[in-house]
């Protein structure tokens, strides 16, 4: 078993019914990674999650977690947690024996159980809580219980669906430094899903952007922010400018247009984040539609031959009011090249 | 103000039809004379403690709390899982079984009773009292069904998830989870079925037989012959029992969530 298949996913094909939900997924995620699969709705993340959980079986193809097949395994039997988005406490229970459930059907020994619960409860910051009943607590509170009633079970790989959604802007900061702290003491391998580029980027060791049950991109924070390699990613993580390219020079919807200096070989577009168009230099133009104020830049929207164009500048520069027509020039060295288009 | 004078005045209407014929039945058996009467001839508890003694209404009685005890917890052993599976899963036909579930209140008693006689008992030779606790059965069955799947609403299904990754099979899921929290819904399903078995008439005057008659069978039959007023008396002590289990349910339960 090599270091970086841990956990495998191989050419898994998964479906609800005649509907293909993922198709042929190829994926090798290393021991103590934390791993956000990223994607907008529909993309194939949460059923992806959900296969490896044990709760679809995959339609076709292999899932292997530390050296052994569990494909076939039935999910009560495969040491992998998941903290659901909607937490899914057992209402009737206190906090202490929903974090125990687990262990009692274990039969594991009361002493070493009370134990176990007491410092899985403390490692969240529950201890004082734990004679509640669920609905005593507020949200973030119960997430922390359902990621203690998960952690305290010791999962070979614990899988977290949307973990930040559901909290409020103060609590989502809070619980992201909690669950990177978990992680880190804890050295679990975790694989978290989220449709949220930044939740995704603060959080993840890796991330695996889906898109239509297929991997669009694999790779660091820095990496998936820095250098999409297709036009979905580039637009998904905020480059708001992205252009194909047919013969070296720039698709636009009024034809071809050339670009400022000749494009990197190889390539099927480019694509410029707002803050790399430069203002009043260069060899196209446009009209200012709307100026938006924020702190510490201007941000413009520009009606030009080449279609909008965003662009965002210094706010120490003077603004200019819509209507001016301004130059401006899309730098191809700035540009993240992007290998595949559409 | 005319509006309030109104609905008071309504409401005032609406009391005393409800509670009226229940206040003429506790006077009546609390009469002295012989004859079931309203207002009561004088006042006296040997009409109450006539009903005690009457061999008949024992056995009758007798009857109809094992027909309403065995006859709910059928009802609710079928029930349960249909109400779960209505609620969990999303079946091609599943309105169309919450319809024929409910036909038992929808279809009048009577044909009911006629039906399972014509049809059951006198082709089949079915034995009398398992008609009547199969009957008895059908009649409760849209109350469980109705009053179980309103507490599993909100019952949502990644729980049993939860359950299922911490280590239960789907069936401990089932018994561990689902079970506890729909348990006030279940002992309000029971209350209810219990109520609407003990008073059934119109289905039960078919499928009694010799020897085998529930209570309020029973009661009409003795009127039929004997119009004194323990009829009255144990009237009254049944509507008691009625009032109390429903009292003491809606203490410890707040059986008014569920119905």
């Amino acid at each position: 078993m090599s270091d970086a298949s841990f956990l495998s996913l191989e050419r898994l094909t998964l479906a609800y019914g005649d509907t293909i939900a993922v198709k042929d997924l190829d994926l090798g995620i290393k021991r103590g990674e934390l791993v956000a699969l990223l994607g907008p709705s529909g993309c194939g993340k949460t059923t992806t999650m959900r296969s490896i959980a044990g709760l679809l079986q995959p339609k076709s193809g292999a899932i292997r977690l530390d050296g052994a097949d569990i494909t076939r395994v039935p999910a009560n039997k495969r040491a992998v947690g998941l903290v659901f988005q909607s937490y899914a406490l057992f209402p009737h229970l206190s906090v202490f024996e929903n974090v125990a459930f687990g262990l009692r059907l274990k039969k594991v020994p009361k002493h070493e159980l009370e134990s176990r619960v007491e410092s899985g409860l403390k490692s969240v910051g529950l201890s004082k809580f734990a004679a509640r009943k669920p609905a005593e607590l507020s949200g973030g509170q119960q997430q922390r219980v359902a990621l203690a009633r998960s952690m305290v079970m010791e999962p070979k790989v614990l899988l977290l669906d949307e973990p930040l959604s559901n909290l409020d802007a103060r609590l989502r900061l809070e619980m992201r430094t909690e669950l990177q702290r978990v992680q880190k003491e804890s050295g679990i391998t975790m694989i978290f899903v989220t449709h949220d580029q930044v939740e995704a980027l603060a959080l993840a060791d890796r991330i695996v952007v889906m898109r239509d049950g297929l991997i669009e991109q694999i790779g660091t924070p820095e990496d998936i922010y820095n250098r999409p390699t297709s036009s979905f990613v580039a637009d998904f993580v905020g480059f708001e400018n992205v252009f194909a390219l047919e013969d070296g020079q720039l698709k636009t919807p009024r034809g071809p247009i050339s670009l400022s200096s000749p494009a990197p070989a190889a390539v099927a577009g480019l694509a410029w984040r707002p803050n790399t168009v430069k203002l009043d230099q260069g060899p196209y133009s446009g009209t200012v539609l709307g100026t938006s104020f924020a702190g510490r830049t201007r941000e413009y929207l520009l009606d030009t031959p080449l279609g909008p164009i965003k662009a965002e500048i210094d706010a120490s520069v003077p603004g200019h009011a819509p209507g001016t027509t301004l130059s401006f020039d899309l730098p191809v060295q700035d540009a993240a090249p992007l290998a595949r288009f559409a | 103000m005319t509006s309030r004078f109104l609905s008071a005045f309504v409401l005032s209407i609406v009391m005393l039809f409800l509670i009226g014929p229940f206040l003429i039945i506790v006077a009546a058996s609390l009469s002295a004379g012989d004859n079931l009467a309203f207002p009561p001839q004088g006042l006296s508890f040997k009409w109450v403690l006539k009903v005690f003694e009457i061999e008949s209404f024992r056995a009758s009685f007798a009857m109809s709390m094992m027909l309403a005890i065995l006859g709910t917890l059928a009802a609710l052993a079928i029930g349960i899982p249909v109400s779960y599976a209505l609620a969990r899963y999303k079946m091609p036909f599943g309105e169309t079984v919450r319809t024929i579930v409910s036909a038992p209140i929808i279809v009048p008693g009577i044909i009911v009773g006629l039906a399972l006689l014509r049809y059951l008992v006198i082709p089949l030779g079915f034995n009398i009292s398992f008609a009547l606790f199969m009957a008895h059965t059908a009649l409760v069955l849209p109350y469980a069904v109705r009053v179980v799947s309103a507490s599993m609403v909100n019952l949502r299904g990644d729980i049993e998830e939860a359950a299922v990754l911490l280590g239960c099979s789907r069936l401990g899921a089932f018994s561990r989870v689902v079970m506890p929290s729909i348990r006030g819904g279940i002992l309000a399903a029971f209350i209810l079925g219990f109520v609407t078995s003990f008073n059934q008439v119109p289905v039960s005057l078919f499928l009694s037989g010799p020897g085998v008659r529930t209570l309020p069978i029973d009661m009409l039959a003795y009127l039929e012959t004997t119009y004194d007023p323990s009829v009255a008396a144990l009237s009254a002590l049944l509507a008691f029992m009625s009032i109390g289990i429903v009292f003491l349910a809606e203490r410890f339960l707040g059986f008014s969530r569920y119905v």
